[in-house]
């Protein structure tokens, strides 16, 4: 086991890992921070979608030990009380059905937002594209994007 | 007419008693099967879902928390249900709370309703017991202003007198609660709703935008391991053999334990469970044929070429009509095993000690699950304590128990606690799938009408089941036949989102476009032509009402411009009933590149009064989508008796692009609720396909359709 310090959600944490162990697992198990969901654990689903320094990557193929550089933000740092623009969309649309896949599709959207806060369509299809939901939320995740970009302009 | 009338039992089916904490609590039958003594309890911690499925508490400051056990698997039963109590009680829906009971309790035993039928179970209970409390509230202001109650009304939490004298729900509720509860409660008229009919956002909305633990994956629990488990690669193997030495050896795993033919590694987290999985080393065995895609292939086709198979229902002499015919049109429809994929990987926790068994997961039948789990482990009942956390999504999946099986197999042997996690890999080779499935249809045609159609359904392990033999066409052709026939297979099947259904209206939509095409008539009007035929009510096996689908196929007629879109717009219809709703819709393609892009799909739907429109249009869109993307990509075959894909890297599940726009529209009427999670599915591969035939002149057969349009060009 290796100590790493990281930084997430605005904080320093120290964990205990091994250093393959990926960032999503020290998320979930060493810091009890759930939100960041497991789906496939091969970057293919986008579950497990964080920010590191802003940008969104898939938590569930990033060893530990590449991690300490970075500004880290989860779900549970997104925003104080859930009224990130992103969050008051999904709201608003009422977005989730079992609500699993949401945590990981609201930190790609928020992190696309930022790098193009006045997108058309097309542009949130893409940006979208790589979140799988099972329970085929697509068209309100379409919608919510939106409505958080006019929200964010 | 239907709404007012009242078949309960009110003496078994609620009961009320004061909080130790001030107050009312009411307990209630959802489904109806009350023990005679029961009570509620004065403490609400005590809840006792054995007893009661669901309880009101009703605070005295007026605010109403609804407890329900009731699982969330994502179909927003826990939003819509508790809107309808509301409604009766006639609360401002924003003073109340829906909680979910609590769940420790003894000899946890309740049943639970599949998805799509717990709204249709638990209408008239829910609006027995709204309204029933609100009448004792009424009864207890009376008695305080020495008035008759029948002078009385209530409405948004505040009850009148003729006077104008005012009194909170709050104010008078603990009174209320020492009434005798009364016999004949009037029920509001659907035109006085204020709460059904209107949207209301998912009541864990905040939790689940702000990524609180909610699922079985979030549960944890003191020293707590995290279990993985190597099972047979394929199904129909025995263990033979395993060393765990190198499992051994991985920092974290601390022990490996063997169960049944399979071996489980527990380590202090989820990374160090899967990493001793990997590392495991395992001979496996087999003393069967080890079954591949070609193989059932075989056999489905063996099925359907018999004689005769279990005959479902016959009508007439189909015999005779098919060799009077001038024409005999025959097809076969061909779909693959489907696993269910949940988003959330299937999990269980289980803590199995001297003293008790605790189990939390997520899990649709936590009755027969509880009471496998004693069976097995060798406990009684009454040590079984189950809780169920929110599912991340269930399409039939969580009804199986076998993950709290092995989770608590392996915490009986381990004597510790520990959390069964499987991985995407685990979940899609571990799966109890969607049968591979092929129907052969046929029809007699004679004088430009069907005189007779014969139908035949080969499956993997097990048939239709119920009335579905009965669903339309039944009934609308006089000389009729559905036989089916199973081929027992080692692989694990079970129910998938609408099961049969999904493919069975696949083929049969997809046959009835042909029909049309091949009468030249429009294919919306050979249905409504063949509506004609029934008559609602003659046949009681026919649960579809020839009425009702007729109005739901003409409203997604007009909704969907159909056959007078703009041009470069390619449309394709389907109709279905199925888990008790009447289903049309109408998918428009265009061509990009000579490939079709599903552009938009029009839905109309009869499912009674809609109690929460947001909630029934994301459940609409969801299945529909769902059923598109599985028909499109939903590619499972096997080899060996090994899944030939494990993860979604190469399983493909539809995503962003490739979905079209849902436009869902009802049918308004004042009839009883009906379920939603599934019928919008069982249409959309239908409506599709005859969508691609339209654009391509290309009649697909078989699911999926993605790899035979590869070639199609520009
Ligand atoms: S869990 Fe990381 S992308 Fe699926
Ligand atoms: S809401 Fe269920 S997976 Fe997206």
């Amino acid at each position: 086991m290796n100590s790493y310090v990281l930084k997430v959600n605005g904080k320093s944490v120290t964990v205990n890992a091994e250093e393959d162990t990926p960032l999503l697992w020290v998320l979930r198990d060493e810091l009890k921070l759930v939100g960041t969901k497991f789906g496939c654990g091969i970057a293919q689903c986008g579950a497990c979608t964080v920010h590191l320094d802003g940008i969104a990557s898939r938590s569930c193929v990033l060893p530990v030990s590449n991690c300490e550089d970075f500004e880290i933000t989860t779900i549970e740092g997104l925003s104080n009380d859930g009224t990130h623009p992103v969050q008051e969309a999904w709201k608003t649309i009422d977005v989730p059905q079992c609500g699993y896949c949401q945590a990981g599709q609201m930190m790609t959207a928020s992190s696309f937002l930022k790098q193009n806060p006045n997108p058309n369509a097309e542009e949130i299809r893409e940006a979208m594209h790589g979140n799988i939901c099972r329970c085929a939320s697509y068209n309100r995740i379409e919608k919510a994007v939106a409505l958080a970009a006019k929200k964010m302009s | 007419m239907e709404n007012k009338k009242i078949a309960f039992n009110r003496r078994d089916f609620i009961r009320t008693s004061t909080l130790a904490s001030g107050g009312l609590l009411i307990g209630f039958n959802l489904f109806n099967s009350c023990k005679e003594a029961a009570t509620p309890p004065v403490d609400v911690s005590k809840l006792n879902f054995n007893d009661f499925n669901a309880f009101i508490k009703i605070a005295d400051n007026g605010y109403v928390t609804i407890f329900s056990p009731n699982p969330e698997i994502g179909q927003g039963v826990k939003t819509s249900m508790p809107m309808i109590i509301a409604e009766e009680l006639d609360v401002p829906w924003e003073h109340v709370t829906v909680a979910q009971g609590a769940l420790d309790t003894k000899n946890f035993t309740r049943q639970v309703a599949g998805g799509s039928q717990s709204i249709r179970f638990g209408w008239d209970a829910l609006r027995q017991t709204g309204a029933t409390a609100k009448q004792m509230l009424i009864n207890a202001a009376a008695i305080k202003w020495n008035v008759d109650p029948a002078t009385c009304t209530a409405s948004k939490g505040i009850i009148k007198n003729a006077n104008g004298d005012t009194l909170g729900y709050g104010d008078v509720v603990n009174e209320a609660a020492s009434l005798k509860v009364p016999e004949n409660v009037i029920l509001k008229e659907p035109k006085d709703y204020s709460i059904i009919g209107k949207d209301a956002i998912n009541v864990d909305i905040d939790k689940i935008i702000t990524g609180k633990p909610l699922y079985g994956l979030d549960y944890t629990a003191d020293n707590m391991l995290i279990a993985s488990v190597l099972r047979p690669p394929a199904f129909g193997q025995k263990l033979e053999n395993y060393d765990a030495t190198k499992a051994k050896n991985i920092t974290g795993v601390s022990d490996v334990i063997k169960f049944g033919d399979k071996i489980a590694v527990l380590a202090s987290n989820t990374w160090a469970a899967m990493k001793g999985k990997k590392a495991l080393e395992a001979k496996w065995t087999s003393d069967t044929e080890l079954e591949s895609t070609a193989f059932h292939e075989e056999k489905l086709n063996e099925i359907l070429d018999k004689k005769t198979l279990d005959i479902r229902r016959e009508d007439g002499n189909v015999d005779q009509a098919f060799a009077e015919a001038d024409t005999v049109i025959e097809r076969t429809y061909d779909s693959p095993f489907l696993p269910h994929n949940c988003m959330e990987p299937m999990n269980f926790y289980a803590n199995v000690t001297e003293e008790k068994v605790h189990l939390v997961g997520p899990i649709q039948t936590p009755a027969g699950t509880a009471n496998r789990i004693a069976n097995l482990i060798n406990r009684k009942k009454e040590e079984i304590h189950l809780e169920m956390t929110r599912m991340g999504g269930g399409f039939g999946r969580r009804l199986y128990g076998d993950f709290a099986l092995e989770a608590a197999e392996i915490s009986d042997k381990a004597k510790k606690p520990i959390k069964l996690v499987f991985s995407r890999e685990d979940d899609m080779s571990a799966g109890i799938y969607r049968p591979a499935i092929k129907y052969r249809i046929k029809a007699a045609i004679k004088e430009g009408k069907i005189t007779a159609y014969h139908l035949k359904e080969a499956a993997i392990n097990s048939n239709m089941y119920g009335l579905i033999p009965n669903f339309f066409p039944a009934g609308a052709i006089s000389n009729y036949k559905v036989e089916t026939g199973n081929y027992k297979s080692a692989i694990t099947t079970g129910a998938w989102r609408a099961p049969y259904t999904n493919f069975l209206a696949f083929a049969e939509q997809s046959f009835l476009d042909e029909i049309a095409e091949y009468l030249e008539i429009d294919p919306a009007q050979l249905r409504l032509d063949l509506l004609k035929n029934v008559k609602d009510g003659e046949d009681e096996r026919i649960q579809y009402s020839a009425k009702r689908m007729t109005d739901t196929i003409n409203l997604v007629i007009e909704k969907s411009n159909w056959k007078n879109t703009k041009s470069g717009v390619y449309q394709g219809f389907a109709a279905y009933y199925s888990h008790n709703t009447h289903v049309a819709e109408v998918v428009d393609i265009t061509l990009k590149n000579g490939k079709p892009a599903i552009e938009k799909v029009t839905v109309a739907v009869d499912c009674g009064i809609v109690v929460n429109p947001t909630g029934a249009k994301n459940q609409i869109e969801g299945g529909v989508i769902d059923g598109i993307g599985h028909a499109m990509y939903g590619d499972f075959s096997f080899k060996n008796g090994e899944p030939n894909d494990v993860n979604f890297h190469s399983y493909r599940l539809i995503r962003m692009k490739e979905t079209p726009i849902v436009e869902t529209h009802f049918v308004e009427n004042e009839l009883s609720p009906t379920g939603l999670g599934e019928p919008g599915l069982p249409p959309a591969s239908a409506a599709l396909a005859n969508a691609i035939k339209a654009a391509t002149n290309r009649r697909l057969y078989k699911q999926p359709f993605n790899n035979q349009l590869n070639d199609l060009k520009a």
